[in-house]
């Protein structure tokens, strides 16, 4: 693998300072994280800057990025995303949403269907599971709660370490009180969001790890469903964070995917 | 000085085996070991101590709520609040206090309260909390905007009470179309509001800001005097000299016929302290957001196992030792209850004197023996002291309605 340069910068949006690292040559893809924010760097985010224009901003109000005190919806920061894509100049780019950032992507795939390359969702947040519920945060601790998304306690130490560090601790609390600001009722999903996915033009693919914890595969049969031209990949011995868990996997299912493969 | 009566009006009749093998007494602790019959029984027990309380001499009724625990069975306290303006004649009804952000409607709050006040003949003491962490969580109220709505809800209650309606709100976290709520307080300009805390800051400021008495939930001495500091430094800032009428303290007592009658009584608080800071999940008691910006990492290094709790947790004896609990017969506890008023000068104290499995006997000569021979001893010496109560001092209800301020210098 070719080493990858990643350029951090503070872009603003919406009179907010958001965080973007990017690196990369090719087609633009934009990467979604999750509730609990995400690591500096991941073998993953290196694996797709081979083939992409890799875009890893921090959510409004998580990691680095300010926290809007006005923002109420996960709608909004769609549209927050809409806008910094306009600004960089990228009329079309493919979309990873993970975990919760597929909840994010999916709004933005529905709000403007002609602006998406291809979306990918990862055991997406943001519908009401059929079976099931999504993982309530709220009743557990920081470390419980990152290690839910992991199939193998392994996985998550070779990410967070042995023992997370209270710089990690205070992270996490920091993207748990910014979910709770935008999703907290109807926790981590929308109710009309499933009646707009129709408008969807672009083919997705929808991972779901088998053993996911945080949102149940249930809600997965449902994505596959209601988005027009969508496929389920179901990974063996692996938990809601794939892309975390499952690197090379999951670097080849995108890869694959995008070559309309 | 104002005297008056509390109790957490504890759930004690379960299964205390039951909490141990969950390993948590509150939220998510089943209630099928709620037994009804036994909660008819206790809730008739606490409406014969308060009238018991107001026969005997206290002062005021000092209640509160919880949601989904046993170690406060009062879910909503302005039913005992109604229940109580209907049932005795002269005590205060210090309600400490509605937890303001839990409130869907806060107009709705201030009927229920002008009624309250209307059908006590203006025995109304409004008190206002923001509610532990846990009660958010109980009740689905989003914990990042408690404070918010602590503040909206309140000045659309004051708005409600004090500007004729009809009126429209256009708040962040509430609108309203029609604000004329047909039942308005009897007191004028409306009932007095004190606020009860026991670290937060932010909330000390505020009550400095708003010239609402803050009541210090049995802190140490030490801790209590910084209150005092923060909230005198706040008041300056305002324009007026805070006093005894701005400060109102709780404390623990159990008194009995004997000292070991006493003693063993007392021991129950800790069955309280067990429940509620004992066993319960850190994160359930502060979800994120819910707690100051500043206390972060201190706060994730206490959940996490990796800090001691914040407010420690001192056994029993080393309680007694340092009066945050004090027990025994009327001639032992008057000292230290003198010692308390010495060293904190509230004019307003709480006397939280039954909890736990103590019983509806014990609790009753708990109530007429403090009243009796304890009460009169505190009023002199706290005469003494000049700690004059906003009742006696005639402190103006709020800032707004305030005629001695200072003019602050801008800044």
């Amino acid at each position: 693998m070719v080493a990858v340069a990643w350029t951090d910068k503070h872009v603003d949006v919406a009179g907010v300072k958001m965080h973007l690292s990017r690196a990369g040559k090719g087609a633009p893809l934009l990467v979604l994280h999750h509730d609990i924010g995400t690591l500096e760097r991941l073998p993953i985010y290196d694996a797709l800057a081979q083939h992409f224009d890799v875009l890893v901003p921090h959510h409004p109000g998580y990691g680095k990025s300010e926290r809007p005190a006005w923002l109420r919806s996960v709608r909004d920061v769609a549209v927050m995303y809409r806008w910094l894509l306009a600004d960089l100049g990228i009329s079309q780019a493919s979309l990873i949403g993970l975990g919760f950032g597929g909840w994010i992507a999916a709004e933005m795939a529905s709000m403007a269907p002609r602006d998406v390359e291809r979306l990918v969702l990862v055991g997406a947040m943001g519908l009401k599971p059929p079976e099931g519920d999504i993982l309530d945060q709220a009743l557990l601790s920081y470390i419980d709660y990152a290690g839910a998304g992991f199939h193998a306690p392994k996985a998550f130490v070779a990410c967070y370490g042995e023992e997370p560090t209270t710089d990690q601790l205070e992270q996490w609390d920091i993207c748990r009180e910014m979910s709770f600001r935008i999703a907290w009722k109807p926790y981590m999903y929308s109710q009309t969001l499933p009646h707009l996915l129709g408008g969807v033009r672009v083919p997705s693919l929808v991972v779901w790890g088998d053993d996911d914890r945080v949102v149940p595969l249930s809600a997965g049969h449902l994505w596959a469903s209601r988005l027009p031209d969508a496929r389920l990949e179901i990974v063996k011995a692996c938990g809601h964070c794939v892309e975390m868990e499952k690197p090379d996997a999951f670097a080849a299912l995108v890869t694959s995917f995008t070559d309309g493969r | 000085m104002h005297l008056m009566y509390f109790t957490e009006q504890p759930m004690s009749a379960y299964a205390s085996a039951e909490g141990l093998k969950f390993g948590a007494t509150a939220l998510l602790f089943s209630n099928k070991h709620f037994d009804p019959a036994a909660g008819s029984r206790l809730y008739n027990e606490y409406i014969e101590q308060y009238v018991h309380a107001e026969d005997t001499g206290f002062d005021g009724i000092m209640l509160n709520e919880h949601h989904n625990a046993p170690f406060c069975m009062q879910a909503k306290a302005n039913i005992f609040a109604s229940v109580l303006a209907g049932v005795t004649k002269r005590v205060k009804l210090v309600m400490l206090g509605n937890p303001l952000p839990l409130a869907e409607n806060p107009v709705r709050l201030a009927e229920e309260l002008a009624m309250i006040d209307m059908i006590s003949k203006g025995r109304l003491v409004s008190g206002f909390v923001r509610g532990g962490g846990q009660e958010q969580l109980a009740t689905g109220v989003n914990p990042a905007y408690n404070r918010e709505r602590f503040e909206e809800a309140h000045d659309l209650i004051v708005k409600a009470w004090t500007q004729p309606g009809p009126f429209r709100w256009e708040g962040t976290h509430y609108q309203h179309r029609v604000v004329n709520p047909w039942a308005v307080p009897l007191q004028k300009p409306y009932p007095r509001v004190w606020i009860p805390g026991v670290v937060s800051r932010e909330t000390i400021v505020w009550s400095a800001q708003q010239r609402y008495p803050y009541i210090a939930l049995n802190t140490s001495i030490e801790a209590t005097k910084k209150i005092w500091e923060t909230y005198d430094k706040a008041a300056a800032e305002a324009g007026y000299t805070a006093g005894p009428e701005n400060r109102g303290y709780l404390q623990r007592v159990h008194v009995a016929e004997t000292e070991e009658k006493a003693i063993e009584n007392a021991r129950q608080f800790m069955w309280m302290q067990g429940e509620f800071t004992g066993l319960a999940h850190p994160v359930w008691s502060s979800p994120s957001g819910y707690f100051s910006p500043t206390q972060r990492r201190a706060f994730v290094e206490f959940a996490s196992g990796r800090a001691v709790s914040p407010r420690g947790r001192p056994s029993f004896e080393q309680q007694l030792e340092d009066m945050q609990i004090i027990a025994g017969t009327p001639r032992t506890v008057i000292p230290k209850l003198k010692r308390i008023l010495d060293e904190t000068r509230p004019s307003i104290m709480a006397l939280w004197a039954n909890d736990g499995a103590v019983s509806h006997q014990d609790s009753m000569t708990c109530i007429r023996l403090l009243a009796q021979e304890v009460l009169p001893a505190l009023r002199e010496h706290g005469d003494a002291l000049g700690l004059k109560s906003p009742f006696e001092a005639d402190a103006p209800v709020s800032i707004a309605y305030s005629k001695d301020l200072r003019k602050v210098a801008a800044e």
